[in-house]
């Protein structure tokens, strides 16, 4: 695809270093297949991919399509592919990369809307589907009388599970999701854990029951992919095996 | 069944066979492995019953493990009920199968068939 082949005059301080930023282009309406548009960025110590694709939008092509919000990886909204790793582009600064090409693509195992936006229905409805808030069969949380009370050592069985942002980088890491379209995915699989491992929380064999199907948790290989994507620290894998440990008889 | 179940299965026949399979190279390894293969020695393991029982078990086990190995591989290659109930089905159907044939062998060697 097309190169653009200037910066604009005026744009880079006497300390911004330069790279090739390649972006993906694809639209499911008129194109067959995804191509790169390329464009010389130049950046500071602290510029993120965000920041440099914001930057192509601004100056070069204001059709390039990317999500985002927050700029602080706390909305989960600019996950991609940046050279060859699921990110969060708002969380990537380009010199940490080392490269003076950086390649931007939609990430793995999800429709793509256009360019770098993907669709995150299945992501939403499999979160949806193991059920991810407190159940219990009393009706204490609405009578606002009690407070449901828990140690740390309570809170840390399940409390990194908690920063989980439905980013969908570990979905786009998976191997399993990539063949398997109808597997449950570890992010949903990391948030059954997450609420089956709350004291507070009573719905633990309804969780277990809808993640013990032929396409649910045992479909697993244990890549660790999940885990080493996450850019909160979340452990999915990990969640994964303490699972595995209430279906096998290990945990109650 | 059970997703659970049957995992606990496919794991606990993969433990079980590899337990027999050690006995069984264990007692190939008590003679020559030219000489466990001749014809009458096979025939004379067939007719040991303690033996043909473990023989027959390792056959289960295997059988068991294997095809459900094979049918997790299939699902997750595609998708689509069809598809996987023929695969499911196909994959037990296989496993009745091979073991009824190994069975057979083990049975028409001790009613002196063969």
């Amino acid at each position: 695809m097309a190169q653009v082949s200037s910066v604009p005059k005026g744009q880079t301080s006497p300390t911004s270093k330069s790279i090739t930023l390649r972006i993906s282009r694809f639209n499911p309406e008129h194109d067959e297949s995804s191509g790169f548009m390329e464009f010389p960025i130049s950046y500071e110590k602290w510029t993120t991919v965000l920041e440099a694709i914001l930057d192509v939008k601004k100056h070069f092509d204001h059709s390039v399509a990317v999500r985002y919000s927050c700029r602080q990886a706390t909305c989960g909204s600019c996950g991609m592919i940046i050279n060859g790793k699921p990110r969060l582009a708002c969380f990537t600064k380009i010199s940490e990369l080392n490269s003076n090409v950086v390649t931007v693509e939609p990430m793995n195992n999800f429709p793509i809307i256009r360019d770098l936006a993907v669709k995150f229905e299945k992501l939403f409805d499999t979160h949806q589907k193991i059920k991810p808030y407190l159940i219990r069969d009393d009706t204490e949380i609405q009578s606002n009388e009690k407070e449901f009370l828990q140690s740390p050592e309570e809170v840390e069985q399940y409390i990194q599970f908690a920063n989980c942002i439905k980013c969908g980088l570990c979905n786009s890491a998976c191997p399993t999701m990539a063949t398997d379209s109808s597997f449950v995915g570890p992010q949903a699989l990391a948030q059954a854990y997450r609420y089956v491992a709350d004291s507070r929380d009573k719905g633990k064999d309804s969780r277990l029951k809808i993640i013990d199907d032929s396409h649910g948790i045992w479909r697993c290989h244990f890549a660790g992919s999940c885990s080493q994507v996450c850019p909160k620290g979340v452990d999915p894998a990990m969640g994964i095996q303490l699972l595995r440990g209430y279906l096998l008889g290990f945990r109650s | 069944m059970r997703e659970s179940t049957i995992m606990k299965i496919h794991y606990g026949t993969a433990l079980a066979a590899v337990a027999l399979v050690a006995v069984h190279i264990l007692m190939r390894l008590t003679q020559g492995f030219a000489e466990s293969l001749e014809y009458e020695n096979v025939l004379a393991n067939y007719k040991f019953i303690p033996y043909a029982a473990m023989l027959e078990l390792i056959l289960i086990l295997l059988s068991i493990h294997g095809f459900n190995g094979l049918r997790v591989i299939l699902l997750e290659l595609k998708q689509g009920r069809v598809y996987e109930k023929a695969v499911s089905y196909g994959c037990l159907a296989a496993m009745i199968g091979l073991i009824a044939y190994g069975s057979r062998t083990i049975i028409m060697t001790n009613m002196g068939m063969i």
